[in-house]
């Protein structure tokens, strides 16, 4: 098949997984465990799909995913966080609000067409034969995307308050010892991630399918949680994870078209099982990187 | 300034206080919804909770569904409880309660058209074995990898539902079927029929087991060594260690018990109520036993009420949609609010609530 088509597709396949795992790992680095990913992915597809159907302005519709999931994702941090609840439990919770919360707004939506993004086509770059069309054509989220990982290194590289949320994240005890707001750093650490999750379910919704049906992001959130233990909690590690198992979807999907003897339940179980294999090989290694208070419930005793 | 003050000891009463407070809770932030939606809030209340039970018109045909719906909620959130217990969380027994349901019932139709009355019993044992080893999966992976159990258990999922839509319209579909997917139907062939053991009630096989295994899991808990070294686990890891306890075994256990009650489950699901392996048969009755299972307090008879109370839920959500008009979706949110709700009010049951004022440093 055409490569260029090729690239192009697992570009926008690995987009929506991409932006989900760079805000979880923003999360993660600041010690919570946010297991709603899913929920949050599902909600903003929707809410995506019903602004920009609504105003015609997929642009708007993205923004309006990003709050919307960013505001869902402060109700889990509530929870944890003020009234300090089991993270894993609440993370499932959300997930599960998420999809009823989806399908409920989503039942008046389904059969519609979402207005389609524009292309940016890079002046110059977009021009060179090949790889103009690979690289420099896409719609403006795939772009945002690659700016958020490299934004998100940066931050956490070289900024003091990515120091500062790395901190919280090791040690949340040192941290408030050291006068630092564990639990409002948190609560914003989370904030990115529901919005990052919102961008890449309005993603699904707007660009990829792009039509609403119920439960479409199919364990894309989840996904997105496994690429961050991928990565070992490197943004350039979710960079390259998203875009393997944007390859992965990709390929199978071709070769279901093609109609190959491999069964078709085989090839759409594919991702899942390559998924779980690439975890055992990670874990295998012995974790490295998991921030030291990951998970674990932060109480000031005074 | 609110201050929260941690107890000593989780408080009895607000453990017994939480659930029904969370589902008071629901029913006002959920009629607030309903209200929202255009329908009338404290109708829309009162034919999710009341009408299933005494409605004069539909109660007769309701009223059994109850116990359909109670019993494989129940036998699965049982597993899961002992899993939570212990800090492992299994939350594939969706996939877990397909393969059982998978397995099951392709022993029984290798057998078929046998009318043995011993195989009911064989399947039954290949339903469990069939979740048990689903659930292995993630135990060995844990155990000689580290690999998180959370993850390869909901990914687990995903595979078993294409295991099921290669089941039902490949190697178990009917061969009378004229080419539809489908398995044959369990209720024509009535050495396998799951069916009512007492008519009218919905009181099937599967549940008189999850009756069982909720005395079951309370000896267990109780009063069994393996059960207070499953609660060491989960409250005192390091303890536990020091004490003898193997972590890994502690693993096997937690997740084969859940594994195979998921997959009894979706065995006395598919040659009952359901009738056959067809692809839409995941019903997300592994998903809704989380909370279940959280509702109830992850204590077994705790688990029965809410197992009851989540059945009346399903069933009063399709009396709402049939009669009126509420989205079939809302009853999901309902029930993932009533989660939530419960875990924001369990702060009770861990801290005490101080009003003081700010001290001077």
């Amino acid at each position: 098949m055409d490569p260029v088509l090729l690239v192009v597709s697992i570009m926008v396949s690995a987009t929506p997984i991409l932006l989900a795992a760079i805000g979880e790992l923003v999360a993660e680095k600041a010690g919570v465990l946010n297991l709603g990913v899913e929920g949050m992915m599902i909600t903003g597809a929707v809410m995506g799909f019903a602004i920009a159907v609504t105003t015609g302005s997929p642009t708007l519709g993205f923004l309006g995913a990003a709050v919307a999931s960013a505001v869902l994702s402060l109700s889990f941090g509530i929870l944890t966080q003020y009234l300090l609840s089991n993270q894993v439990a609440t993370g499932l919770g959300l997930t599960l609000v998420g999809l009823g919360l989806s399908a409920l707004i989503g039942s008046n939506y389904e059969g519609q067409r979402a207005p389609s993004l524009p292309k940016l086509d890079i002046p110059l770059l977009g021009d060179i034969p090949v790889a103009g069309r690979m690289l420099f054509s896409h719609d403006f989220v795939v772009y945002l995307s690659l700016v958020l990982v490299v934004a998100v290194w940066a931050f956490l590289k070289f900024t003091r308050a990515g120091l500062i949320l790395r901190a919280v994240g090791e040690d949340h005890e040192s941290a408030h010892a050291l006068g630092y707001k564990v639990v409002r750093v948190r609560m914003a650490a989370i904030a990115f991630g529901g919005a990052c999750a919102g961008l890449g379910g309005a993603y699904v919704s707007l660009v990829r399918v792009p039509q609403w049906t119920e439960g479409m992001t199919a364990g894309a959130g989840w996904i997105a949680l496994a690429i961050v233990v991928f990565a070992s909690w490197r943004p350039l590690g979710v960079l390259i994870g998203a875009y393997l198992f944007g390859g992965v979807t990709v390929i199978q999907l071709n070769l279901q078209a093609a109609g190959t003897t491999v069964p078709v339940e085989l090839l759409s179980m594919s991702p899942y099982l390559i998924t779980i294999i690439v975890l055992v090989i990670i874990s295998a290694r012995g974790s490295h990187g998991a921030p030291g208070s990951l998970g674990r419930p932060f109480h000031a005793a005074s | 300034m609110i201050r929260l003050e941690r107890r000593p000891q989780p408080s009895r009463l607000w453990t017994g206080l939480t659930p029904i407070l969370a589902v008071v809770l629901t029913m006002i932030v959920g009629g607030i919804m309903f209200a929202a939606l255009g329908k009338p809030p404290l109708e829309a209340i009162r034919t999710i909770f009341w009408d299933p039970l005494f409605h004069p018109q539909f109660a007769g045909y309701s009223r059994p569904q109850l116990l359909v719906k109670a019993g494989p909620l129940i036998l699965i959130a049982i597993g899961l409880s002992i899993g939570f217990r212990a800090g492992i969380w299994n939350i594939g027994a969706e996939g877990q309660y397909i393969m059982g349901a998978v397995t099951g019932a392709a022993v029984g139709l290798a057998f078929y058209p046998s009318d043995s009355v011993l195989l009911f019993p064989l399947m039954v044992v290949a339903g469990a074995l069939g979740g048990w080893l689903w659930g292995m999966i993630p135990a060995v992976l844990k155990t000689k990898f580290g690999t998180n159990e959370i993850l390869v258990s909901l990914m687990l999922v995903y595979v078993a539902e294409n295991i099921l839509a290669s089941a039902s319209s490949g190697w178990l579909r009917n061969p009378e079927g004229q080419g539809f997917p489908g398995s044959r139907n369990f209720k024509q062939w009535p050495a396998v029929f799951n069916d009512e053991l007492v008519a009218n009630t919905g009181m099937h096989w599967g549940v008189l087991v999850a009756f069982i295994a909720v005395i079951g899991a309370y000896v267990l808990m109780a009063r069994h060594i393996q059960g207070f070294n499953v609660r060491l686990t989960g409250e005192a890891p390091r303890a536990a260690r020091f004490s003898g306890v193997n972590p890994a075994r502690i693993v096997f256990l937690c997740l084969g018990i859940s594994g195979a009650l998921a997959g009894m489950a979706g065995l006395f699901e598919v040659t009952g109520p359901a009738g056959q392996i067809s692809i839409d048969f995941g019903s997300g009755y592994g998903f809704t036993a989380i909370i279940v299972a959280f509702l109830g307090r992850l204590n077994p008879f705790g688990i029965l009420a809410a197992g009851l109370l989540m059945a009346l839920t399903y069933i009063g959500g399709e009396l709402a949609q049939l009669m009126l008009g509420l989205p079939g979706a809302s009853i999901q949110l309902f029930q993932g609010m009533l989660l939530f709700f419960l875990l924001a009010t369990d702060v009770f049951t861990n801290y005490r609530v101080r009003f003081a004022h700010k001290e001077v440093a």
